[in-house]
């Protein structure tokens, strides 16, 4: 394995029923560094992201094989323990999903679960990560109220700022401004340049655009294959597939 | 008329006619329900007022004294053992089928919750008298010293919470299905447990819908004539304790239509009780609607 | 630890109250079958009951049966003569008038759940009103409208997910089309139809408390709408009360006849909505 490999996917394959989703997946993704996980809708990213916490446990007829590593501990393993792996990974859903709580509470929910209840302590993290995503302007005098009550982008920071709060080591985003608007994806797109610093981000899209923009690694798939990864610079000035090529000038869709 | 029938205009007018007819009764149907309950039971508010009509426990049909309180209290003590008995039972269930249940389990309690739901409520009252009733007498009963015949609150109770545990089921496994699996994967990569999910988000979400699912099977029990009826016992006194014998409103309805014509007001009386559950059902009803739409806001 | 502990205990709950609810319908059906199937036989089904026959001389419940029948039948055909077309008329002509919608679906849900015994009680002021006498007429109107909200709720949760409905109610909006809007929107969800009109048939036949006062009771099988018509759980009811107990394993024969057919009525709704979503469990 390479040094600053985060992640990396052996041989994965991943049935729905009788459907093959994902086909021999190989992948590494670089540590602190954006990847982006590139490709028309329908091809398979989101289950490959959502394969990387495991959240596939909880679909009907799912059957995978094949190994995912994260700092070389399977987590498709069997023995593997789902919660303290899951801890690692902070998730960013396509719309925000703020819990049925107050905004508070939203934050400080993964500490809590921890076993983190000491008031002071969780008031000054709750604080700080919402200032981090920059909300905490806008919601400081109204920590009480419940988080569905804010806007799609504000709930979204609110999302990131709860994933956040539990010192994850990997953020993965699936198409995390979609239902945003442009300004707020604008706020997000910013953060994760800033967050990458400290944190290995995997990022699904369709929007090539966006890629473009903030990608430091991409992995094209299509049709529930892996077709090209490498370093952006490299992957859109020099693809060395004919399918990326065709993608990349406007083929698909 | 046949050429006219063949006419596609006439057709059609007649076709919409037809369901503008059908929806204006069925929208109409539950003031003509009410309104006609009111009328025939009118003769009873006359020369009772309503405070002695629903809490009075003098029962005496002969000398025109109607008190209900006896039946009000049966409903109200079956209805809510039932309740005991299952709301927890269908709360656990529905969290179990939803959430953590494998495809061929699904296979088969889909189909046990069907079946349940379907059976006719005099095949409950069978097996309350074939099962219930027995086990009361000789098991529950000698086991907290008391003696009974069977027939009582308790199997009244029992078969009455088995009869609405598909029906609550149903509504509960709905509403935990309508909660976007999003909120589950959330919390999941948060580092919750899966138990810690429901416990903190799943059931908070679903609180309201909760609430009112209990609420509708409330409804439903405080109704449900026939299987209660054939154990509950039907003696005209306040039960002291689940071994007694009750009366529930519904029981004195069905018991009684034969003799209704013979004694005057006695009819209006069974259709003061008919509207004492129209009202309580309805009312009871439509506040739960009301919490699952307010909350739908959210 | 505490954590696991607490998790396992409300998991073990979880796994006792399913344990429960397919114990009991187990227990149920075995109860009733054990001590029913005795008694029921061939002159069961085919006999009517004759003199002496709730002293335990010969005969059977042909005459519930068949009354049963009749009356469900009928129920059922008259409340879809109403029911169909007003749920036709909410997912085609209302779609778009959100509010008149939602509160037509409101006034059903809460008819929905008035007992059967307040339909019954109903009925009987009906059929005085009308001046008609216990018959099978009268029975036949009290169970259509304890059916009718049954029947266009589930109707309407049909056609409500039918996507087609959408769109023909937007193509007829100036109601020109309603004709072939109704033709499409009924032939797409004919089968979800059948079943709602199945399950509609299973509360009709299952259900003692309205018919208790309106549809009389008697040994005969009925041939006009004006004679009195004896109901399948009606007649396990009375029979159960007899203190003869050859009477009373009739009963439970009886009631093994009333499960076979709601049986056969859920496993033909089954394998229709099977058909009809094939996403569902």
């Amino acid at each position: 394995m390479n040094e600053n490999t985060k992640i990396k996917v052996e041989h994965l394959d991943l049935y729905i029923g009788k459907q093959h989703i994902l086909k021999d997946i190989n992948i590494e993704i670089p540590e602190n560094k954006l990847t982006i996980i590139l490709g028309p809708s329908g091809c398979g990213k989101t289950t490959l992201l959502k394969c990387m916490n495991r959240l596939t446990d909880l679909y009907h007829d799912v059957k995978i094989n094949g190994s995912i590593f994260i700092d070389n501990e399977d987590v498709l393993h069997t023995k593997t323990d789902v919660t303290e792996i899951r801890k690692k990974m902070g998730l960013l859903s396509q719309r925000p999903f703020p819990l049925p709580m107050n905004i508070y509470n939203n934050v400080a929910y993964g500490l809590k679960i921890s076993g983190r209840r000491n008031k002071k302590a969780l008031d000054a993290r709750v604080e700080n990560y919402l200032k981090q995503v920059n909300l905490w302007d806008e919601v400081f005098d109204r920590l009480h109220e419940p988080a569905s009550k804010l806007s799609i982008g504000q709930q979204q920071r609110l999302c990131l700022a709860r994933g956040l709060a539990v010192d994850p080591e990997i953020i993965l985003a699936d198409e995390p401004t979609s239902a945003l608007d442009p300004i707020s994806s604008e706020t997000i797109e910013r953060k994760f340049e800033e967050l990458k610093q400290q944190y290995t981000i995997v990022m699904v899209t369709h929007i090539l655009r966006q890629a473009r923009r903030i990608a430091d690694y991409v992995i094209f798939m299509y049709m529930g294959e892996v077709i090209e990864q490498g370093p952006a610079k490299e992957f859109f000035e020099n693809p060395k597939m004919e399918r990326t090529k065709a993608y990349l000038q406007g083929a698909f869709n | 008329m046949i050429v006219l029938f063949y006419n596609r205009k006439t057709k059609n007018r007649i076709s919409t006619a037809w369901m503008y007819i059908a929806i204006s009764f069925v929208v109409l149907l539950p003031f003509i329900l009410g309104l006609g309950l009111y009328f025939k039971s009118s003769l009873l508010f006359s020369e009772n007022s309503l405070g002695d009509l629903l809490f009075s426990k003098v029962w005496k049909p002969s000398i025109g004294k109607f008190g209900f309180l006896t039946f009000i209290m049966g409903s109200v003590w079956v209805t809510f053992i039932a309740m005991l008995i299952s709301a927890p039972i269908c709360i656990f269930a529905a969290l179990s089928i939803t959430q953590y249940s494998k495809k061929f389990y699904l296979k088969i309690i889909h189909p046990v919750i069907d079946i349940l739901a379907g059976l006719p409520s005099v095949v409950y009252g069978v097996w309350g008298i074939i099962v219930v009733v027995p086990f009361i007498s000789t098991v529950i009963a000698p086991l907290f010293g008391a003696q009974t015949m069977g027939y009582s609150i308790l199997a009244g109770a029992i078969v009455l919470s088995v009869m609405i545990i598909p029906f609550i089921l149903n509504i509960l496994i709905e509403i935990f299905r309508t909660i976007p699996i999003e909120l589950t994967e959330a919390s999941l990569s948060l580092g919750a447990t899966k138990w810690e999910t429901i416990k903190y988000v799943l059931l908070k979400k679903a609180l309201p819908g909760i609430i009112a699912s209990l609420g509708f099977g409330l409804a439903r029990a405080f109704g449900e004539t026939m299987a209660v009826l054939m154990v509950v016992g039907n003696m005209v006194q306040i039960p002291k304790n689940v071994f007694d014998a009750g009366y529930p409103l519904p029981a004195l309805i069905a018991n009684n239509y034969g003799e209704m014509l013979s004694i005057p007001k006695y009819e209006s009386a069974l259709m003061f009780a008919a509207l004492i559950l129209f009202v309580v059902v309805m009312v009871f009803n439509a506040l739960m609607r009301m919490l699952i739409v307010r909350y739908d806001k959210y | 630890m505490l954590k696991k502990i607490e998790e396992i205990f409300f998991r073990s709950l979880m796994l006792i109250s399913n344990l429960l609810i397919v114990s009991v319908l187990v227990i149920i059906l075995y109860s009733i079958f054990r001590k029913g199937l005795g008694a029921l036989n061939w002159e069961m089904l085919t006999q009517r009951p004759h003199g002496g026959y709730y002293y335990g001389k010969e005969g059977g419940v042909l005459n519930a049966i068949v009354g049963s029948l009749y009356l469900s039948f009928g129920a059922t055909l008259l409340a879809t003569v109403i029911g169909v077309p007003v749920a036709l008329f909410m997912n085609v002509y209302l779609v778009k008038r959100r509010k008149i919608l939602n509160f037509i679906r409101f006034l059903l849900d809460l008819i929905w759940g008035v007992p059967s015994i307040v339909y019954g009680a109903f009925g009987f002021g009906l059929m005085v009103f009308l001046g008609i006498k216990t018959s099978l007429l009268a029975g036949i109107i009290t169970v259509t409208l304890f059916i009718l909200p049954i029947m266009i709720r589930a109707c309407d949760e049909i056609l409500k997910t039918s996507p087609l409905g959408l769109l023909e109610a937007a193509l007829s909006l100036g109601s020109t089309k309603t004709e072939t809007s109704f033709r499409v929107v009924l032939i797409q969800s004919f089968s979800g139809i059948v079943t709602a009109i199945l399950l509609s048939f299973g509360r009709a036949i299952g259900d003692a408390a309205s018919v208790l006062f309106t549809a009389g009771y008697t040994d005969s099988i009925p041939t006009s709408l004006n004679e009195p018509a004896a109901t399948l759980p009606l007649s396990i009811f009375f029979q159960l009360s007899s203190p003869v107990p050859e009477v009373q394993n009739r009963a439970y024969a009886s009631a093994v006849i009333l499960i076979i057919i709601i049986l056969v009525i859920s496993l033909l709704s089954r394998a229709l909505s099977k058909k009809y979503h094939k996403n569902r469990i």
